[in-house]
């Protein structure tokens, strides 16, 4: 028994040295791993600024005046509404299957592919906690913005904006990290990221445990360093309640 | 200066505000007293539409502010508006809660918006509290700047909403004081409250509302010495 540990032990050495440093392989994980945070970060980028809009619309809308109703605005939510219900209720990985084989099925860039079904799926989620941040703050506030003058969206954009996205911090922060983490499930459909050079190596070496292993302490290094960063950014966006 | 015509609000089934005509003449400061519940609040915030009237119009200065038409930030520019919850916006620094809406609306420069701004803060003793942020003053204090973020818009006329209701007693005299100074000046002022020394002093005429209606108006000596209604002098026997 002590004796299969001992050897376990001594074979993790050159394991992990196969997987990662014969025929230059670490080039490959770094590779991925670019991949894997270009792809966050575009897929982020499109969440946010997709979620913003959606949240903004819902909001606008449910906040219209009684007997004032905006047709156009009412056509606006209704797409909003099937949008978030549709990318919500659908796994993610079935959703990466239908971008990558059913509507660009010609498509060669699996990347490219992975960013535009992350990013959609992340707006959807963002959009959900955007709309909860702005209804966390208070009415009064927006109601001191109106009454002196100021119209619709010069008050969302200078007062309520800011003080929801202090507030929905900590939830977008847990979305940024588990797109983070969801830019593993692009293996599937082929994008060359993290995941998948791990695999590839996997098999080449006909050893999965190093490179899963590996690529795992790589991911959950990145998530701490976020989440550092996450605490950071929500301690100086207290300023204004330091009394 | 405002005209309000015919003015019903209700919430679902509750009929808040029930057919109130009433004008308000430039200079007068009306103070508006009732039990808790009367429509005191709904009243004064249909008069700049923050709560949109159910039926009835409401001009101000020959404009019909009720007309989906009319351009309300336009007409709220020349309103200003104190709250009882004060509503100082929490993630700006006081010399921008006083600057954003004249800059924003163009009212004025940033540069004379902060001159502005001194000059407003100075007047109420808080120029060393410009670059503090709202949680860090006291009731009194924001109440006081929300006074001076109305008027930095050089409103027309000035609505408070229980203005001194959500303070500590001690810091009222501090918020009344300002009010007195704004009353002498000229400023017209409509002012739900439930100081009675207030309306008392500084009134021109004071309405009695309940269960939606204005059941009685006087001016305040009047209106204090030989209340008529029975309501009215049920409600003063309890205040007084």
């Amino acid at each position: 028994m002590i004796e299969g540990i001992a050897l376990w032990l001594a074979k993790l050495g050159p394991r992990f040295h196969r997987a990662f440093i014969e025929g230059n392989r670490w080039r490959l994980y770094l590779k991925g791993l670019g991949a894997t945070v270009e792809m966050t970060a575009l897929a982020l980028c499109m969440g946010i600024a997709l979620g913003v809009v959606v949240a903004v619309i819902r909001t606008a809308h449910d906040q219209q005046r009684p007997g004032r109703h905006n047709l156009l605005l009412g056509l606006l939510n209704v797409v909003c509404k099937i949008y978030t219900t549709i990318l919500r209720g659908t796994p993610m990985m079935v959703q990466l299957l239908i971008w990558a084989f059913v509507i660009f099925k010609t498509s060669r860039n699996m990347i490219a592919v992975g960013i535009i079904g992350l990013g959609i799926n992340s707006g959807a989620y963002v959009a959900e906690i955007v709309r909860g941040g702005l209804m966390s703050v208070d009415v009064g506030q927006s109601e001191a913005g109106r009454s002196l003058g100021l119209n619709y969206f010069d008050t969302m954009r200078f007062i309520v904006i800011p003080q929801a996205f202090k507030n929905i911090l900590p939830s977008l922060g847990n979305e940024f990290i588990t797109l983070f983490k969801d830019t593993s499930l692009v293996q599937a459909i082929g994008g060359a990221e993290l995941a998948y050079y791990a695999s590839t190596i996997g098999g080449n070496t006909f050893d999965c445990m190093p490179p899963y292993i590996g690529i795992a302490v790589m991911y959950l290094a990145i998530v701490i360093g976020l989440t550092w960063l996450q605490g950071k950014l929500e301690r100086r966006l207290r300023q204004s309640d330091r009394r | 200066m405002i005209d309000v015509k015919n003015l019903s609000k209700s919430f679902g089934d509750h009929l808040v505000l029930d057919n109130i005509s009433e004008h308000i003449h430039p200079g007068e400061k009306v103070v508006v007293i009732g039990p808790s519940g009367s429509g005191k609040s709904t009243f004064l915030r249909c008069l700049n539409l923050l709560e949109t009237p159910s039926a009835g119009t409401i001009t101000f200065e020959n404009t019909v502010i009720t007309d989906p038409k009319t351009d309300i930030n336009a007409m709220r520019r020349q309103m200003g508006m104190v709250f009882q919850h004060f509503n100082l916006f929490a993630n700006m620094t006081i010399r921008k809660n006083i600057t954003l809406a004249p800059v924003r609306t163009k009212l004025m420069s940033q540069g004379e918006a902060d001159e502005t701004a001194t000059a407003l803060l100075r007047r109420v003793g808080l120029e060393d509290k410009a670059d503090a942020y709202p949680a860090q003053l006291s009731g009194g204090q924001k109440q006081r700047i929300a006074i001076v973020r109305a008027l930095a818009m050089k409103p027309k006329v000035m609505l408070f909403d229980e203005p001194t209701s959500a303070l500590d007693p001690e810091m009222v005299g501090e918020v009344l004081d300002v009010m007195k100074e704004l009353a002498n000046e000229g400023m017209t002022m409509v002012v739900v409250t439930h100081e009675m020394g207030f309306a008392r002093e500084v009134g021109s005429r004071v309405l009695f509302m309940d269960g939606g209606h204005i059941l009685e108006q006087n001016s305040p000596a009047e209106f204090f010495a030989a209340p008529k209604e029975a309501r009215t002098i049920e409600f003063l026997s309890k205040v007084l």
